[in-house]
């Protein structure tokens, strides 16, 4: 072919090259290595260097904790085992701290014979929070959900059956108040009659009736009193109550500081602003002391229920900016869509804009989680019993008087474990979210 | 401003395009400012049943603004519209009211994307409508096969084509048995091969009878299928005409400059 430039000749292959072994060098954990860890010189130092310091902190640290002690009775006594054993100078943990105490760095001062009832309260919490957070559960279990805080209610504290069952009509009360309001003049009275018509229910109704009942069919079991809870169950106690009842409290005020309406927009801007803006401790303090001024005299208003409050507040504060967050990022035109196609606001918010919001926000939500999870031990500064505080006075007794990092330890590996599974939930959360909606 | 001016080679079936006596939108004397922007002026509108009415006009004219005006998208400050005979006013049930029946698609589809486009489509139809959950599927894959893509009704938006998603847009409208759509320039976030699959699922619309309201540039579509065309400058409407007219015989000044820009000639 004359026309045919001689760069152009036709090709046609005439077998297929089968595939072949990458080099050697370049293969695995060789590859792995050289690409990461030895590169370049200065790679190649700091490599050295890391090695070096892992090395010093691991051969201090692992001996301490595997050739520790958990036989001894004592600090006095662990040091004499210690010395018969390992010779002297050597430093080894006293696990035996743990040994002796774990039952009070879990569950405080709370009868012995009754340990069962916060354990069971734990089981039921994860039974109620199952079919929230996997959502693969049938439906239905959600009203389990419904029921499981007042049902951990009343295996924690006990006493009669009636208090948890006629608080918990409370909110049936209440669901009919809206059903009520929205019959006869729509969502807003019904809205307004939802929150007031169950609060004079609680003030006012709520205390004989559970008295009536109890004085017919006095059904109960031991009552315990705050003051004996303790130890991780009271750091569970707040957290997990703090936790369930800040995520409702911060996406309400979310809204609100979004809200058309003055006064919802203020009282929501002024809530968050407050409350975010001085430490928790400070609103720790202000629960334990500064209350008993303004509530009127004589009334047993439980220290630790005032905890939950404050922690919920300062803990809603945060999730409402993270859901403020998660709202501003979505595009105009959702709203929008929703509004031409006669979706009203509550329908379009809870279809529509929180969905996908929520799902934004979820690292931040749960970051505040772990925060609000943690920053639980601060009570020991008011009087309560939390680890932290169990710790201090375990080390006030003769016994174990002058132990430190062996408590520290086992407190906060327990923390990890829970705020490490909270961060694990959260990214398979997020990882799932992603893989259905792309 | 670009004009892709696809044909549509389909025979268009006339027989149900009639215009009736019914008034379905009625716009008086209406103005809106944004802030102290004058930017709808004195408009007066009077859509019947089954009109088919294309609204150009260059850009910043106030076109979209106009017709988010009539599902209340937008709030007007001045004059009258009632759509379907109910009036536009901050009356929440009316608006809501006239919402449910107005179906309204946006250029750039805000389909929901944590929901299926099955979900999509019924979303609508069972909170606001109370239809049970089986029916409104039922109905919304009635439209989808309409729109021609029942097959993606378990998929979610993110994993469509831009063609289709607006079809889907469609369809979640239609589901909720609009008697009066607005269209606001749904073909221009689209290439010129989706552009065609969404305007043949129009045609068929408007061959239902169905009343349409739509902002668009294709000068095709608005030759085959408007029975008005309406041309909109600086908040005004300038000028509206029979397509035939309007494109061959235009009348005021801007529209010339306009039709010779968008039509390059
Ligand atoms: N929310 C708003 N606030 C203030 N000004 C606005 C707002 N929305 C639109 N405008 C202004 O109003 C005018 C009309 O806008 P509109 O979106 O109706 O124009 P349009 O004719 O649809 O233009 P396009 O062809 O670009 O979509 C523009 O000048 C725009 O800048
Ligand atoms: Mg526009």
């Amino acid at each position: 072919m004359s026309d045919t430039h001689a760069q152009t000749q036709p090709f046609v292959r005439g077998e297929m090259l089968p595939e072949s072994e990458p080099p050697l060098a370049e293969k695995g954990a060789v590859k792995w290595l050289r690409e990461n860890l030895f590169s370049g010189w200065l790679n190649i130092l700091l490599t050295v260097v890391s090695l070096y310091v892992i090395w010093v902190v691991l051969s201090t640290v692992v001996p301490w904790t595997v050739l520790g002690i958990w036989d001894a009775d004592s600090l006095t006594g662990c040091r004499e085992i210690r010395d018969a054993r390992y010779g002297e100078g050597m430093e080894v943990a006293c696990w035996a701290v743990i040994a002796d105490r774990w039952q009070q760095l879990l569950f405080g001062f709370y009868p012995r014979d009754l340990y069962a009832r916060p354990v069971l309260a734990l089981l039921v919490f994860f039974a109620g929070i199952a079919p929230v957070l996997f959502t693969g559960l049938p439906r239905k279990l959600l009203w389990g959900s419904l029921a499981a805080p007042f049902v951990m209610y009343w295996l924690l504290w006990g006493g009669s059956i009636w208090g948890p069952i006629v608080v918990a009509l409370g909110l049936a009360v209440g669901a009919l108040a809206f059903q009520v309001g929205n019959r006869a003049q729509g969502a807003l009275l019904g809205g307004i009659l939802a929150i007031v018509v169950p609060i004079l229910y609680w003030l006012f109704l709520a205390g004989p009736l559970i008295r009536a009942l109890a004085s017919v069919l006095p059904i109960g079991i031991e009552f315990v009193p705050s003051d004996d809870f303790g130890g991780f169950m009271l750091s569970f106690i707040i957290g997990i109550a703090g936790i369930t009842l800040s995520l409702p409290l911060g996406i309400l005020l979310a809204l609100g500081r979004q809200s058309d309406l003055f006064i919802i927009n203020k009282v929501s801007v002024a809530f968050i602003e407050i409350i975010r803006g001085v430490p928790l401790i400070v609103w720790l303090f202000t629960a334990s002391l500064l209350l008993n001024y303004f509530l009127p005299p004589g009334t047993n208003f439980d220290l630790m229920l005032r905890v939950i409050i404050m922690v919920t507040f300062f803990a809603s504060a945060y999730i409402a900016e993270v859901v403020r967050g998660g709202l501003a990022a979505l595009p105009k035109g959702q709203y929008e869509a929703g509004d031409a196609l006669g979706l009203d606001y509550a329908k379009s918010m809870r279809l529509i804009i929180l969905p996908q919001a929520l799902k934004i926000a979820i690292p931040g939500i749960v970051n505040t989680f772990i925060g609000l999870f943690k920053d639980t031990t601060l009570v020991v500064f008011i009087g309560l019993l939390d680890p932290i505080g169990l710790s201090n006075s375990i080390r006030a007794t003769t016994d174990w008087n002058g132990i430190y990092w062996e408590l520290f330890v086992f407190i906060g590996i327990l923390f990890f474990i829970c705020c490490y599974s909270m961060g694990r939930y959260s990214l398979a959360l997020e990882r799932k979210l992603t893989r259905e909606n792309r | 401003m670009t004009a892709t001016d696809i044909e549509t080679e389909r025979h268009i079936d006339r027989s149900a395009m009639t215009v009736s006596d019914e008034v379905a939108i009625e716009i008086r004397g209406m103005n809106k400012w944004f802030g102290s922007f004058h930017v709808l002026r004195d408009i007066n509108l009077t859509v019947y049943r089954g009109e088919r009415i294309v609204i150009c006009g260059p850009s910043g004219s106030g076109k979209s603004t106009l017709i988010r005006c009539i599902n209340r998208l937008e709030e007007h400050q001045q004059g009258d519209i009632t759509v379907d005979g109910t009036l536009l006013s901050s009356d929440l049930k009316n608006i809501d009211r006239i919402r449910s029946e107005v179906g309204m698609v946006f250029q750039h589809f805000n389909l929901f994307p944590h929901l299926t486009i099955l979900e999509n489509c019924t979303l609508a139809p069972i909170w606001v409508r109370k239809v049970p959950k089986k029916e409104a599927e039922a109905t919304a894959m009635h439209y989808l096969e309409r729109v021609k893509i029942p097959e993606q009704a378990h998929k979610y938006p993110g994993q469509l084509s831009g063609g289709q998603q607006q079809r889907v847009a469609i369809a979640r409208s239609l589901c909720m048995n609009p008697r009066i759509m607005l269209f606001d320039e749904p073909t221009s976030a689209l290439d010129p091969e989706m552009i065609k699959e969404v305007l043949d699922t129009m045609i068929g619309l408007a061959e239902e009878g169905m009343t349409m309201l739509c902002v668009t540039h294709e000068m095709g579509f608005a030759r085959q299928v408007a029975n008005r065309v309406i041309f909109m400058d600086q908040g005004q409407i300038v000028e509206q005409n029979e397509p035939e007219e309007f494109f061959n015989n235009p009348q005021s000044e801007r529209t010339k400059l306009f039709l010779s820009q968008i039509l390059g000639h």
